[in-house]
């Protein structure tokens, strides 16, 4: 019983000498003597912690090496795959752009029917001015049939195989147009070169061109339509009018870009008319 | 049975030369690449196939081409021609030969395809010719002849691999 007493005694004394400290502490009483126990338990953690962390990325940095480059290899692919998405997104844009500048010249013209073409390759010979297009007879497309883009008159076929055919630009040496000059009020006929260069003949020498002149087919001789745009003549230089020639002779700047062809039209309910049984046999 | 391997190189090297190559200009003379691989395959030792690849390469350009089929026929028949009096009698060195090929079978073909449209009464001035299209077209082969006479002569050696010394 005594024993009980005591030791209730003692566990009371105690639990009051705790709350004391402690009631002491919390009224700031202790505040030195805390900080500097807080204080030096702080600094052993953060020693503790940052030798800890320092032996820890010793040991899972190559680890996190690996994830990382294999992350950013996963990355760099995407990025590459965006890239090409992005490239194939502008050549669609590119290619909208340019049905859309076709079906407005379609629009602007309902007298014709065209069909629509990729340019697929060139000519394989230096002398020749000639394109592929991914259009033949299976489409519809006849030998003779005029080719033109939005801006203007490219040139007419020349050969049809099934799924594809052969164009001769107006540009190739062997090519011939009839074009009426719209200001001069003249004939002409408008002749490639074999460096890509277009040059009006035939222009008599009472016409009076000027620099700007809007070059347009005539449909003489019924190879193309009438009135599709073909070109400006170029310079008061290139104008050239000699006393003893019959004709005038100038340079002429295409309106079409030859080089930049992608997409072209081609007028299928346009019937040329073949001349050779009314040309004169030798 | 290698030998097949002609018909698929021959048809891509054609759409190659339509679809890329030619629109690779220099003033107005382009590269020729069926005439620089043929050149580079009939300088090929054991190569007996020059010939026969000479008339489908003629053949396959002369459909594309707006230029008459002969006229490439008989150009690259010509070039084969070449290689072969080059490779018998003139030089061990290929990459002379290659370059003197490539130069006078650029030029022949192009004499070929000036007097075939002469003849048909197109009108070509002939300084345009020498100066804007056939010198030009020589360079551009010239310049392709280097890699692709790398690439048959790898081609050759796998169609016809030479035989082992035991």
């Amino acid at each position: 019983m005594r024993n009980l007493f005591s030791r209730t005694l003692q566990t009371t004394i105690i639990f009051l000498i705790a709350g004391g400290v402690v009631a002491l502490a919390l009224g700031g009483y202790f505040s030195s003597a805390s900080n500097v126990f807080t204080g030096s338990l702080v600094n052993m953690q953060t020693w503790f912690s940052a030798r800890f962390t320092a032996v820890q990325d010793f040991l899972t940095a190559p680890r996190d090496m690996a994830s990382l480059r294999q992350r950013n290899t996963e990355l760099e692919s995407e990025v590459a795959e965006l890239q090409a998405q992005v490239i194939q997104l502008q050549q669609q844009v590119g290619d909208t752009q340019i049905l859309a500048a076709l079906v407005d010249f379609e629009r602007a013209r309902p007298e014709n029917t065209y069909r629509a073409a990729a340019v697929i390759g060139r000519d394989p010979s230096p002398f020749l001015h000639y394109i592929m297009i991914n259009r033949g007879s299976n489409d519809g497309i006849l030998r003779g049939m005029p080719v033109v883009t939005d801006q203007g008159l490219v040139g007419r076929v020349d050969a049809v195989i099934a799924d594809a055919a052969r164009v001769q630009l107006i540009t190739d040496p062997a090519s011939s147009v009839n074009v009426h000059l719209q200001n001069a009020e003249v004939d002409a006929s408008l002749s490639g070169s074999v460096t890509g260069e277009v040059t009006l003949g035939l222009i008599p020498q009472k016409g009076n061109l000027e620099k700007g002149d809007l070059v347009l087919t005539s449909g003489l001789g019924g190879g193309y339509p009438a009135d599709l745009i073909v070109g400006q003549i170029v310079g008061d230089p290139d104008v050239q009018t000699r006393d003893f020639d019959l004709f005038q002779r100038a340079k002429v700047q295409p309106v079409v870009d030859f080089n930049q062809l992608q997409i072209v039209l081609i007028i299928v309910n346009f019937k040329p008319v073949d001349l050779d049984p009314l040309e004169p046999t030798p | 049975m290698r030998n097949l391997i002609a018909i698929p190189a021959i048809i891509f090297a054609v759409i190659l030369q339509s679809a890329m190559i030619s629109r690779i200009y220099l003033l107005s003379g382009i590269p020729d690449l069926p005439l620089v691989m043929l050149a580079a395959w009939a300088l090929q030792d054991d190569v007996d196939s020059s010939w026969h690849w000479a008339v489908a390469f003629g053949l396959m350009v002369g459909f594309v081409s707006g230029i008459p089929w002969y006229v490439y026929v008989m150009g690259y028949a010509v070039v084969v021609a070449l290689a072969q009096v080059l490779q018998r009698r003139v030089w061990q060195a290929p990459l002379l030969a290659m370059f003197s090929v490539t130069f006078l079978g650029t030029v022949i073909l192009c004499l070929i395809s000036f007097l075939v449209l002469r003849i048909s009464n197109v009108n070509i001035p002939v300084g345009d010719v020498f100066g804007l299209v056939v010198l030009p077209s020589v360079l551009l082969n010239m310049l392709l002849a280097i890699p692709v006479f790398a690439v048959m002569r790898d081609l050759s050696r796998w169609v016809y691999p030479s035989p082992e010394v035991e």
